[in-house]
Protein backbone atom coordinates (compact mmCIF):
# COMPACT_ATOMS: atom_id res chain seq x y z
CA UNK A 1 0.00 0.00 0.00
CA UNK A 2 2.95 2.74 0.58
CA UNK A 3 5.79 2.73 -1.79
CA UNK A 4 8.72 4.46 0.03
CA UNK A 5 10.25 5.61 -3.45
CA UNK A 6 7.00 7.24 -4.73
CA UNK A 7 7.14 8.90 -1.10
CA UNK A 8 10.13 10.36 -1.18
CA UNK A 9 9.68 11.80 -5.14
CA UNK A 10 6.75 13.07 -3.54
CA UNK A 11 8.11 15.02 -0.52
CA UNK A 12 10.64 16.28 -2.66
CA UNK A 13 8.06 17.27 -5.28
CA UNK A 14 5.88 19.28 -2.62
CA UNK A 15 8.68 21.11 -0.45
CA UNK A 16 10.79 21.51 -3.69
CA UNK A 17 8.37 23.88 -5.73
CA UNK A 18 8.48 27.82 -5.02
CA UNK A 19 5.16 27.24 -3.86
CA UNK A 20 6.35 25.71 -0.77
CA UNK A 21 6.94 29.01 0.27
CA UNK A 22 3.21 29.43 1.89
CA UNK A 23 3.96 26.37 4.12
CA UNK A 24 6.78 28.27 5.50
CA UNK A 25 5.37 31.98 5.20
CA UNK A 26 1.61 30.67 7.09
CA UNK A 27 2.87 28.77 10.33
CA UNK A 28 5.39 31.66 11.04
CA UNK A 29 2.52 34.43 10.45
CA UNK A 30 0.50 32.52 12.94
CA UNK A 31 3.30 32.91 15.60
CA UNK A 32 4.21 35.85 14.72
CA UNK A 33 0.91 36.94 15.54
CA UNK A 34 0.49 34.47 18.72
CA UNK A 35 3.72 36.27 20.08
CA UNK A 36 2.85 39.75 19.67
CA UNK A 37 -0.61 39.13 20.77
CA UNK A 38 1.10 37.87 24.11
CA UNK A 39 3.13 40.57 24.50
CA UNK A 40 0.98 43.33 24.06
CA UNK A 41 -2.41 41.70 25.50
CA UNK A 42 -1.00 38.64 27.90
CA UNK A 43 -2.74 35.45 28.12
CA UNK A 44 -6.10 35.15 27.49
CA UNK A 45 -8.52 31.99 26.39
CA UNK A 46 -11.24 33.71 24.59
CA UNK A 47 -8.52 35.89 22.15
CA UNK A 48 -6.23 32.15 22.05
CA UNK A 49 -9.59 30.72 21.05
CA UNK A 50 -10.58 33.25 18.38
CA UNK A 51 -7.44 33.57 16.78
CA UNK A 52 -6.62 30.05 16.54
CA UNK A 53 -10.08 29.23 15.25
CA UNK A 54 -10.32 32.38 12.46
CA UNK A 55 -6.75 32.39 11.19
CA UNK A 56 -5.05 28.82 11.94
CA UNK A 57 -8.53 26.67 11.24
CA UNK A 58 -10.23 28.70 9.18
CA UNK A 59 -7.48 30.02 7.04
CA UNK A 60 -4.02 28.34 7.44
CA UNK A 61 -5.23 24.18 7.70
CA UNK A 62 -6.97 24.78 3.64
CA UNK A 63 -4.56 26.48 2.50
CA UNK A 64 -1.65 24.41 3.56
CA UNK A 65 -3.85 21.47 2.18
CA UNK A 66 -4.04 23.16 -0.73
CA UNK A 67 -0.23 23.37 -1.53
CA UNK A 68 0.47 19.98 0.14
CA UNK A 69 -2.64 17.88 -1.43
CA UNK A 70 -2.76 19.39 -5.10
CA UNK A 71 1.20 19.66 -4.69
CA UNK A 72 1.48 15.90 -4.37
CA UNK A 73 0.32 14.98 -7.61
CA UNK A 74 -1.14 17.66 -9.86
CA UNK A 75 2.39 19.37 -11.40
CA UNK A 76 3.32 15.68 -12.36
CA UNK A 77 -0.10 14.72 -14.27
CA UNK A 78 -0.03 18.78 -15.68
CA UNK A 79 3.56 18.11 -17.07
CA UNK A 80 3.04 14.56 -17.93
CA UNK A 81 6.32 13.42 -15.66
CA UNK A 82 3.57 10.82 -13.92
CA UNK A 83 4.46 8.85 -16.84
CA UNK A 84 7.42 7.77 -14.94
CA UNK A 85 5.12 6.45 -12.27
CA UNK A 86 2.29 5.00 -14.63
CA UNK A 87 5.02 2.84 -16.78
CA UNK A 88 5.85 1.08 -13.16
CA UNK A 89 4.40 -2.65 -11.92
CA UNK A 90 3.09 -0.34 -9.47
CA UNK A 91 -0.53 -0.63 -8.18
CA UNK A 92 -2.30 3.09 -8.72
CA UNK A 93 -3.82 2.53 -5.42
CA UNK A 94 -0.38 2.43 -4.20
CA UNK A 95 0.45 5.71 -5.93
CA UNK A 96 -2.34 7.34 -4.52
CA UNK A 97 -2.57 5.88 -1.19
CA UNK A 98 1.66 6.73 -0.81
CA UNK A 99 0.58 10.41 -2.00
CA UNK A 100 -1.88 10.89 0.35
CA UNK A 101 0.63 9.74 2.96
CA UNK A 102 2.87 12.31 2.13
CA UNK A 103 0.21 15.38 1.87
CA UNK A 104 -1.31 14.73 5.35
CA UNK A 105 2.27 14.37 6.97
CA UNK A 106 3.24 17.39 5.10
CA UNK A 107 -0.06 19.36 6.02
CA UNK A 108 0.07 18.35 9.57
CA UNK A 109 3.84 19.37 9.90
CA UNK A 110 3.42 22.84 9.12
CA UNK A 111 -0.46 23.31 10.26
CA UNK A 112 -0.92 21.02 13.19
CA UNK A 113 2.51 21.63 14.81
CA UNK A 114 2.85 25.19 14.28
CA UNK A 115 -0.90 25.39 15.90
CA UNK A 116 0.30 23.52 19.15
CA UNK A 117 2.99 26.15 19.35
CA UNK A 118 1.27 28.95 18.70
CA UNK A 119 -1.79 28.14 21.41
CA UNK A 120 0.98 27.67 24.03
CA UNK A 121 2.34 30.85 23.24
CA UNK A 122 -0.80 32.68 23.64
CA UNK A 123 -2.51 30.92 26.68
CA UNK A 124 0.52 27.81 27.81
CA UNK A 125 -2.55 26.19 26.58
CA UNK A 126 -5.07 26.88 28.98
CA UNK A 127 -8.64 26.19 29.13
CA UNK A 128 -6.93 23.25 26.33
CA UNK A 129 -7.27 25.55 23.95
CA UNK A 130 -4.42 24.45 22.27
CA UNK A 131 -4.42 20.86 22.28
CA UNK A 132 -8.13 21.67 21.25
CA UNK A 133 -7.00 23.28 18.30
CA UNK A 134 -4.30 20.73 17.29
CA UNK A 135 -6.60 18.48 17.36
CA UNK A 136 -8.80 19.97 14.96
CA UNK A 137 -5.91 20.77 12.74
CA UNK A 138 -4.77 17.43 12.48
CA UNK A 139 -8.05 15.72 11.54
CA UNK A 140 -7.96 18.47 9.15
CA UNK A 141 -5.32 17.75 7.57
CA UNK A 142 -6.27 14.05 6.57
CA UNK A 143 -9.59 15.33 5.57
CA UNK A 144 -8.19 17.94 3.20
CA UNK A 145 -5.38 15.89 1.94
CA UNK A 146 -7.60 13.27 0.89
CA UNK A 147 -10.12 16.03 -0.83
CA UNK A 148 -6.88 18.22 -2.52
CA UNK A 149 -5.73 14.98 -3.67
CA UNK A 150 -8.36 13.90 -5.68
CA UNK A 151 -8.50 17.18 -7.10
CA UNK A 152 -5.08 17.45 -8.72
CA UNK A 153 -6.26 14.02 -10.44
CA UNK A 154 -9.70 16.07 -12.13
CA UNK A 155 -9.06 18.93 -12.50
CA UNK A 156 -6.07 20.57 -14.31
CA UNK A 157 -6.89 24.20 -12.55
CA UNK A 158 -6.30 22.19 -8.72
CA UNK A 159 -4.71 25.29 -7.16
CA UNK A 160 -7.11 27.72 -8.15
CA UNK A 161 -10.02 25.10 -7.65
CA UNK A 162 -8.73 24.25 -4.04
CA UNK A 163 -8.02 27.62 -3.22
CA UNK A 164 -11.34 29.44 -3.80
CA UNK A 165 -12.42 26.54 -2.10
CA UNK A 166 -10.02 27.07 0.84
CA UNK A 167 -10.92 30.75 1.10
CA UNK A 168 -14.48 31.27 -0.01
CA UNK A 169 -15.79 28.55 1.00
CA UNK A 170 -14.00 27.37 4.76
CA UNK A 171 -12.93 30.87 5.47
CA UNK A 172 -15.43 32.63 4.50
CA UNK A 173 -18.73 30.61 4.02
CA UNK A 174 -17.78 27.88 6.42
CA UNK A 175 -17.35 31.06 9.53
CA UNK A 176 -20.46 32.66 8.53
CA UNK A 177 -23.29 31.36 6.49
CA UNK A 178 -25.03 28.58 9.02
CA UNK A 179 -26.12 26.32 5.92
CA UNK A 180 -22.23 25.82 4.36
CA UNK A 181 -21.36 24.74 7.70
CA UNK A 182 -22.80 21.86 7.89
CA UNK A 183 -20.65 20.88 4.48
CA UNK A 184 -17.33 22.16 5.78
CA UNK A 185 -14.24 20.45 7.04
CA UNK A 186 -13.67 23.42 9.22
CA UNK A 187 -17.01 22.56 11.05
CA UNK A 188 -15.98 18.42 11.53
CA UNK A 189 -12.67 19.49 12.62
CA UNK A 190 -13.88 22.08 15.04
CA UNK A 191 -16.97 19.88 16.51
CA UNK A 192 -13.47 17.33 17.93
CA UNK A 193 -11.86 20.23 19.27
CA UNK A 194 -15.19 21.68 20.89
CA UNK A 195 -15.12 18.12 23.27
CA UNK A 196 -11.63 18.73 24.07
CA UNK A 197 -11.51 22.41 25.10
CA UNK A 198 -13.90 23.67 28.45
CA UNK A 199 -17.48 24.05 27.69
CA UNK A 200 -18.21 27.38 26.03
CA UNK A 201 -14.81 28.96 24.44
CA UNK A 202 -15.05 26.01 21.13
CA UNK A 203 -18.40 26.03 18.86
CA UNK A 204 -19.14 23.57 16.06
CA UNK A 205 -22.39 23.53 14.34
CA UNK A 206 -21.70 19.62 13.76
CA UNK A 207 -22.70 17.16 16.24
CA UNK A 208 -19.48 14.63 17.03
CA UNK A 209 -20.72 11.50 15.78
CA UNK A 210 -22.25 13.21 12.07
CA UNK A 211 -18.89 15.23 11.72
CA UNK A 212 -16.44 11.68 12.70
CA UNK A 213 -18.72 9.84 9.90
CA UNK A 214 -18.61 12.73 7.41
CA UNK A 215 -14.57 13.53 7.80
CA UNK A 216 -14.06 9.32 7.76
CA UNK A 217 -16.48 9.22 4.80
CA UNK A 218 -14.55 12.23 2.92
CA UNK A 219 -10.97 10.62 3.21
CA UNK A 220 -12.10 7.31 1.77
CA UNK A 221 -13.96 8.59 -0.87
CA UNK A 222 -12.00 10.87 -1.62
CA UNK A 223 -8.71 8.46 -1.95
CA UNK A 224 -10.93 5.71 -3.41
CA UNK A 225 -12.09 7.87 -6.41
CA UNK A 226 -8.72 9.41 -6.81
CA UNK A 227 -7.26 6.03 -7.10
CA UNK A 228 -9.75 5.33 -9.85
CA UNK A 229 -9.18 8.53 -11.66
CA UNK A 230 -5.66 7.35 -12.02
CA UNK A 231 -5.78 4.19 -13.21
CA UNK A 232 -7.44 5.52 -16.40
CA UNK A 233 -5.59 8.71 -16.35
CA UNK A 234 -5.16 9.57 -20.07
CA UNK A 235 -1.85 10.65 -20.90
CA UNK A 236 -2.48 13.24 -23.57
CA UNK A 237 0.43 12.99 -27.02
CA UNK A 238 1.82 15.92 -28.21
CA UNK A 239 -0.05 15.59 -31.34
CA UNK B 1 9.96 -13.62 -27.35
CA UNK B 2 7.46 -10.86 -26.83
CA UNK B 3 4.94 -9.08 -29.14
CA UNK B 4 2.30 -6.33 -29.44
CA UNK B 5 -0.74 -6.97 -31.48
CA UNK B 6 -3.04 -3.99 -32.55
CA UNK B 7 -6.11 -5.53 -34.03
CA UNK B 8 -8.56 -3.01 -35.53
CA UNK B 9 -7.73 -0.42 -33.29
CA UNK B 10 -9.20 3.52 -33.42
CA UNK B 11 -9.24 5.94 -31.06
CA UNK B 12 -10.83 8.81 -31.42
CA UNK B 13 -10.57 12.08 -29.31
CA UNK B 14 -14.62 13.90 -29.73
CA UNK B 15 -15.21 14.00 -33.05
CA UNK B 16 -10.93 13.88 -34.10
CA UNK B 17 -10.02 10.56 -35.48
CA UNK B 18 -6.48 10.16 -34.82
CA UNK B 19 -6.27 6.39 -35.12
CA UNK B 20 -8.23 4.53 -37.85
CA UNK B 21 -8.78 0.85 -37.77
CA UNK B 22 -5.03 0.00 -37.28
CA UNK B 23 -3.89 -3.65 -37.48
CA UNK B 24 -0.10 -4.42 -36.42
CA UNK B 25 2.19 -6.76 -34.64
CA UNK B 26 5.07 -5.27 -33.26
CA UNK B 27 7.60 -8.53 -33.75
CA UNK B 28 11.27 -8.81 -32.04
CA UNK B 29 13.61 -6.67 -33.84
CA UNK B 30 13.96 -3.04 -34.00
CA UNK B 31 10.57 -1.78 -35.74
CA UNK B 32 10.07 1.59 -37.00
CA UNK B 33 7.06 3.56 -36.95
CA UNK B 34 7.29 6.24 -39.89
CA UNK B 35 4.30 8.94 -40.61
CA UNK B 36 4.41 12.94 -41.00
CA UNK B 37 4.11 14.55 -37.39
CA UNK B 38 0.12 14.36 -36.71
CA UNK B 39 -0.29 11.38 -38.18
CA UNK B 40 -1.26 9.37 -35.04
CA UNK B 41 1.94 7.60 -33.92
CA UNK B 42 2.40 9.34 -30.50
CA UNK B 43 -2.02 7.85 -30.18
CA UNK B 44 -0.49 4.19 -31.37
CA UNK B 45 2.55 4.44 -28.89
CA UNK B 46 0.66 5.80 -26.18
CA UNK B 47 -2.04 2.72 -26.77
CA UNK B 48 0.81 0.36 -26.99
CA UNK B 49 2.39 1.96 -23.55
CA UNK B 50 -0.84 1.37 -21.78
CA UNK B 51 -1.63 5.35 -21.68
CA UNK B 52 -4.30 5.37 -23.64
CA UNK B 53 -7.27 3.14 -24.15
CA UNK B 54 -8.16 1.87 -27.75
CA UNK B 55 -11.76 3.51 -28.35
CA UNK B 56 -12.42 0.10 -30.64
CA UNK B 57 -9.98 -2.80 -30.59
CA UNK B 58 -7.20 -4.15 -29.13
CA UNK B 59 -3.94 -3.89 -28.08
CA UNK B 60 -2.23 -6.82 -26.58
CA UNK B 61 1.58 -8.21 -25.59
CA UNK B 62 1.40 -11.44 -25.81
CA UNK B 63 -2.12 -11.81 -25.72
CA UNK B 64 -2.55 -10.16 -22.31
CA UNK B 65 -4.46 -6.63 -22.74
CA UNK B 66 -2.31 -3.85 -21.95
CA UNK B 67 -4.50 -1.10 -20.97
CA UNK B 68 -5.20 -1.37 -17.32
CA UNK B 69 -2.54 -3.68 -16.63
CA UNK B 70 -0.01 -2.77 -14.55
CA UNK B 71 1.91 -5.93 -14.62
CA UNK B 72 2.78 -5.59 -18.35
CA UNK B 73 5.62 -3.10 -17.02
CA UNK B 74 7.81 -5.53 -15.81
CA UNK B 75 8.16 -6.54 -19.56
CA UNK B 76 7.74 -2.97 -21.36
CA UNK B 77 10.54 -0.30 -20.69
CA UNK B 78 8.72 3.55 -22.15
CA UNK B 79 10.68 6.27 -23.36
CA UNK B 80 8.10 8.74 -23.78
CA UNK B 81 8.92 12.30 -26.45
CA UNK B 82 7.93 14.57 -23.35
CA UNK B 83 10.41 16.79 -22.06
CA UNK B 84 8.95 16.23 -18.49
CA UNK B 85 11.41 14.50 -15.65
CA UNK B 86 11.69 14.96 -12.31
CA UNK B 87 13.83 17.96 -12.85
CA UNK B 88 14.73 18.63 -9.01
CA UNK B 89 16.63 15.07 -9.13
CA UNK B 90 19.97 14.28 -10.25
CA UNK B 91 20.31 11.86 -12.99
CA UNK B 92 21.31 9.42 -10.62
CA UNK B 93 18.21 9.64 -8.46
CA UNK B 94 15.75 9.50 -11.25
CA UNK B 95 17.19 6.61 -12.58
CA UNK B 96 17.76 4.92 -9.28
CA UNK B 97 14.08 5.88 -8.20
CA UNK B 98 12.79 4.18 -11.78
CA UNK B 99 14.80 1.27 -10.97
CA UNK B 100 13.42 0.89 -7.34
CA UNK B 101 9.97 1.55 -8.24
CA UNK B 102 10.86 -2.15 -10.60
CA UNK B 103 11.59 -3.50 -7.60
CA UNK B 104 15.14 -3.25 -8.58
CA UNK B 105 18.06 -1.34 -6.83
CA UNK B 106 21.03 0.91 -7.73
CA UNK B 107 23.04 -1.56 -8.97
CA UNK B 108 21.14 -2.11 -11.67
CA UNK B 109 20.81 2.13 -12.00
CA UNK B 110 24.32 2.47 -12.59
CA UNK B 111 24.36 -0.55 -15.61
CA UNK B 112 21.42 1.71 -17.34
CA UNK B 113 23.71 5.17 -16.59
CA UNK B 114 26.43 3.17 -17.96
CA UNK B 115 24.93 1.93 -20.97
CA UNK B 116 23.76 5.41 -22.01
CA UNK B 117 27.16 7.26 -21.26
CA UNK B 118 25.52 9.41 -18.61
CA UNK B 119 28.04 8.33 -15.78
CA UNK B 120 29.70 11.78 -16.07
CA UNK B 121 26.65 13.64 -15.52
CA UNK B 122 24.66 11.48 -13.61
CA UNK B 123 25.39 13.57 -10.47
CA UNK B 124 23.99 16.96 -11.67
CA UNK B 125 20.26 18.24 -11.68
CA UNK B 126 18.28 17.52 -14.78
CA UNK B 127 17.07 20.77 -14.93
CA UNK B 128 20.67 21.43 -15.72
CA UNK B 129 20.81 18.73 -18.72
CA UNK B 130 20.50 19.41 -22.34
CA UNK B 131 17.76 17.75 -24.34
CA UNK B 132 20.64 14.93 -25.84
CA UNK B 133 21.10 13.79 -22.14
CA UNK B 134 17.80 14.24 -20.92
CA UNK B 135 17.02 11.99 -23.37
CA UNK B 136 19.80 9.61 -22.71
CA UNK B 137 18.35 9.56 -19.33
CA UNK B 138 15.30 9.39 -19.78
CA UNK B 139 16.29 6.06 -22.16
CA UNK B 140 18.46 4.90 -18.71
CA UNK B 141 15.30 4.81 -16.80
CA UNK B 142 13.60 2.45 -19.41
CA UNK B 143 16.62 0.19 -19.83
CA UNK B 144 16.74 -0.67 -16.33
CA UNK B 145 14.97 -2.96 -15.67
CA UNK B 146 15.82 -5.10 -18.66
CA UNK B 147 12.87 -5.05 -20.93
CA UNK B 148 11.58 -7.17 -23.43
CA UNK B 149 9.63 -4.38 -25.26
CA UNK B 150 10.99 -0.98 -25.67
CA UNK B 151 8.61 1.93 -26.86
CA UNK B 152 10.30 5.27 -27.65
CA UNK B 153 8.66 8.09 -29.03
CA UNK B 154 10.59 10.20 -31.26
CA UNK B 155 13.91 8.96 -29.76
CA UNK B 156 16.05 11.01 -32.05
CA UNK B 157 14.74 14.86 -31.09
CA UNK B 158 17.49 16.98 -29.99
CA UNK B 159 19.68 14.08 -30.00
CA UNK B 160 23.74 15.60 -31.49
CA UNK B 161 24.56 13.23 -34.80
CA UNK B 162 27.49 11.20 -32.19
CA UNK B 163 24.93 10.74 -29.87
CA UNK B 164 22.15 9.66 -32.31
CA UNK B 165 24.61 7.28 -33.76
CA UNK B 166 25.01 5.53 -29.95
CA UNK B 167 21.74 5.19 -29.69
CA UNK B 168 21.25 3.66 -33.05
CA UNK B 169 23.91 1.06 -32.28
CA UNK B 170 22.06 0.29 -28.96
CA UNK B 171 18.59 -0.11 -30.26
CA UNK B 172 20.42 -1.80 -32.95
CA UNK B 173 22.08 -4.35 -30.58
CA UNK B 174 19.05 -4.62 -28.46
CA UNK B 175 16.76 -5.65 -31.60
CA UNK B 176 19.18 -8.55 -32.38
CA UNK B 177 19.80 -9.46 -29.09
CA UNK B 178 15.62 -10.34 -29.52
CA UNK B 179 14.08 -7.84 -27.90
CA UNK B 180 11.19 -6.10 -29.40
CA UNK B 181 11.82 -2.15 -30.09
CA UNK B 182 9.82 -0.04 -31.67
CA UNK B 183 10.85 3.78 -32.41
CA UNK B 184 8.22 6.49 -33.97
CA UNK B 185 10.36 9.06 -36.38
CA UNK B 186 8.93 11.32 -38.84
CA UNK B 187 12.54 11.09 -40.75
CA UNK B 188 12.60 8.41 -43.47
CA UNK B 189 16.56 8.15 -43.39
CA UNK B 190 16.45 7.89 -39.65
CA UNK B 191 14.11 4.97 -39.49
CA UNK B 192 15.56 3.59 -42.88
CA UNK B 193 19.17 3.30 -40.89
CA UNK B 194 18.13 2.01 -38.22
CA UNK B 195 15.02 -0.44 -38.38
CA UNK B 196 14.57 -3.32 -40.36
CA UNK B 197 10.92 -3.04 -40.35
CA UNK B 198 9.13 0.26 -41.30
CA UNK B 199 5.17 0.29 -40.31
CA UNK B 200 3.97 3.73 -42.26
CA UNK B 201 1.24 5.52 -40.46
CA UNK B 202 -0.72 8.66 -42.54
CA UNK B 203 -3.43 10.86 -41.03
CA UNK B 204 -3.94 7.88 -38.60
CA UNK B 205 -4.58 5.11 -41.24
CA UNK B 206 -1.48 2.74 -41.01
CA UNK B 207 -0.53 3.16 -44.99
CA UNK B 208 2.37 0.67 -45.82
CA UNK B 209 4.12 -2.14 -43.86
CA UNK B 210 7.60 -3.93 -44.49
CA UNK B 211 11.19 -3.95 -45.09
CA UNK B 212 12.60 -0.46 -45.43
CA UNK B 213 13.68 -1.68 -49.50
CA UNK B 214 10.34 -2.21 -50.28
CA UNK B 215 9.15 1.20 -48.82
CA UNK B 216 12.15 2.85 -50.10
CA UNK B 217 11.05 1.54 -53.55
CA UNK B 218 7.64 2.90 -53.12
CA UNK B 219 8.76 6.20 -52.32
CA UNK B 220 11.51 6.94 -55.10
CA UNK B 221 9.21 4.66 -58.29
CA UNK B 222 6.42 7.88 -57.64
CA UNK B 223 5.93 10.53 -60.03
CA UNK B 224 8.27 13.12 -58.77
CA UNK B 225 7.97 17.06 -59.51
CA UNK B 226 10.75 19.72 -60.47
CA UNK B 227 10.82 22.95 -60.66
CA UNK B 228 13.58 23.86 -63.17
CA UNK B 229 15.09 26.76 -64.58
CA UNK B 230 17.76 27.37 -67.23
CA UNK B 231 19.38 29.51 -70.13
CA UNK B 232 16.61 27.93 -72.32
CA UNK B 233 13.52 26.25 -71.18
CA UNK B 234 11.90 25.46 -74.47
CA UNK B 235 14.96 23.59 -76.05
CA UNK B 236 15.53 21.88 -72.24
CA UNK B 237 12.08 21.21 -72.59
CA UNK B 238 11.88 19.65 -76.07
CA UNK B 239 15.32 17.40 -75.14
CA UNK B 240 13.45 16.15 -71.81
CA UNK B 241 10.28 15.18 -73.26
CA UNK B 242 12.08 12.73 -75.61
CA UNK B 243 13.33 10.53 -72.90
CA UNK B 244 11.01 7.88 -71.25
CA UNK B 245 11.74 9.08 -67.67
CA UNK B 246 9.82 12.38 -68.01
CA UNK B 247 6.11 11.97 -68.18
CA UNK B 248 5.02 16.02 -68.66
CA UNK B 249 6.42 18.81 -68.87
CA UNK B 250 4.84 22.50 -68.91
CA UNK B 251 6.42 25.96 -69.69
CA UNK B 252 5.37 28.75 -67.05
CA UNK B 253 5.86 31.53 -68.75
CA UNK B 254 4.89 33.42 -65.97
CA UNK B 255 7.51 31.74 -63.53
CA UNK B 256 9.90 31.70 -66.11
CA UNK B 257 10.36 27.70 -65.11
CA UNK B 258 9.58 24.59 -66.37
CA UNK B 259 7.39 22.10 -64.02
CA UNK B 260 8.45 18.56 -65.00
CA UNK B 261 7.08 15.12 -64.13
CA UNK B 262 9.45 12.46 -63.79
CA UNK B 263 8.04 8.93 -63.66
CA UNK B 264 11.49 7.19 -63.68
CA UNK B 265 13.58 9.14 -60.76
CA UNK B 266 17.41 7.48 -61.13
CA UNK B 267 17.26 8.03 -64.70
CA UNK B 268 16.05 11.31 -64.80
CA UNK B 269 18.58 12.80 -62.12
CA UNK B 270 21.30 10.96 -64.92
CA UNK B 271 19.18 12.41 -67.86
CA UNK B 272 18.81 16.17 -67.09
CA UNK B 273 22.36 17.74 -66.54
CA UNK B 274 23.88 15.37 -69.79
CA UNK B 275 21.03 16.84 -71.68
CA UNK B 276 22.14 19.94 -70.95
CA UNK B 277 25.58 19.90 -70.80
CA UNK B 278 25.01 18.29 -74.58
CA UNK B 279 22.63 21.23 -75.70
CA UNK B 280 24.82 23.94 -73.89
CA UNK B 281 22.01 25.01 -71.30
CA UNK B 282 23.06 26.66 -68.03
CA UNK B 283 20.93 25.15 -65.39
CA UNK B 284 19.72 27.94 -63.49
CA UNK B 285 17.30 26.18 -60.42
CA UNK B 286 16.52 22.47 -60.16
CA UNK B 287 14.44 22.32 -57.21
CA UNK B 288 12.03 19.46 -56.32
CA UNK B 289 8.86 20.66 -55.53
CA UNK B 290 6.92 18.03 -54.16
CA UNK B 291 9.43 16.43 -51.89
CA UNK B 292 8.03 16.99 -48.33
CA UNK B 293 7.47 14.13 -46.24
CA UNK B 294 3.35 14.41 -46.71
CA UNK B 295 3.74 13.98 -50.44
CA UNK B 296 5.42 11.33 -50.30
CA UNK B 297 3.39 9.74 -47.75
CA UNK B 298 0.14 10.73 -49.38
CA UNK B 299 1.72 9.02 -51.99
CA UNK B 300 2.03 5.59 -50.40
CA UNK B 301 -1.95 6.08 -49.26
CA UNK B 302 -2.91 5.40 -52.10
CA UNK B 303 -0.04 3.45 -53.57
Amino acid sequence: MYNPTVARLTYRAVLGRRRAAILFILPALLLLIATSVRIFVGPDDQIAADLLGGFAIAAMVPLIGVIAGTGAIAPEIDDGSIVYLLAKPVKRSTIIFTKLIVAIAVTMAFSAIPTLIAGFILNGNGQQVAIAYTVAALVASIAYSALFLLLGTVSRHAVVIGLIYALVWEALFGSLVPGARTLSVQQWSLALAEKIATEGLIGSDVGLPLAVSLLLGVTVVATWYAGQKLRVLKLAGEE
Amino acid sequence: MTTISIEHTSRWFGNVVAVNDVSMTISPGVTGLLGPNGAGKSTLINMMGGFLAPSTGSVTLDGQPIWRNESVYRQIGVVPEREAMYDFLTGREFVVANSELQGLGAREAQEALATVEMEYAQDRKIATYSKGMRQRVKMASALVHNPSVLLLDEPFNGMDPRQRMQLMDLLRHMGATGRTVLFSSHILEEVEQLASHIEVIVAGRHAASGDFRKIRRLMTDRPHRYLVRSSDDRVLAAALIADPSTAGIEVDLAEGALHIQAIDFGRFTELLPRVARENSIRLLTVSPSDESLESVFSYLVTA
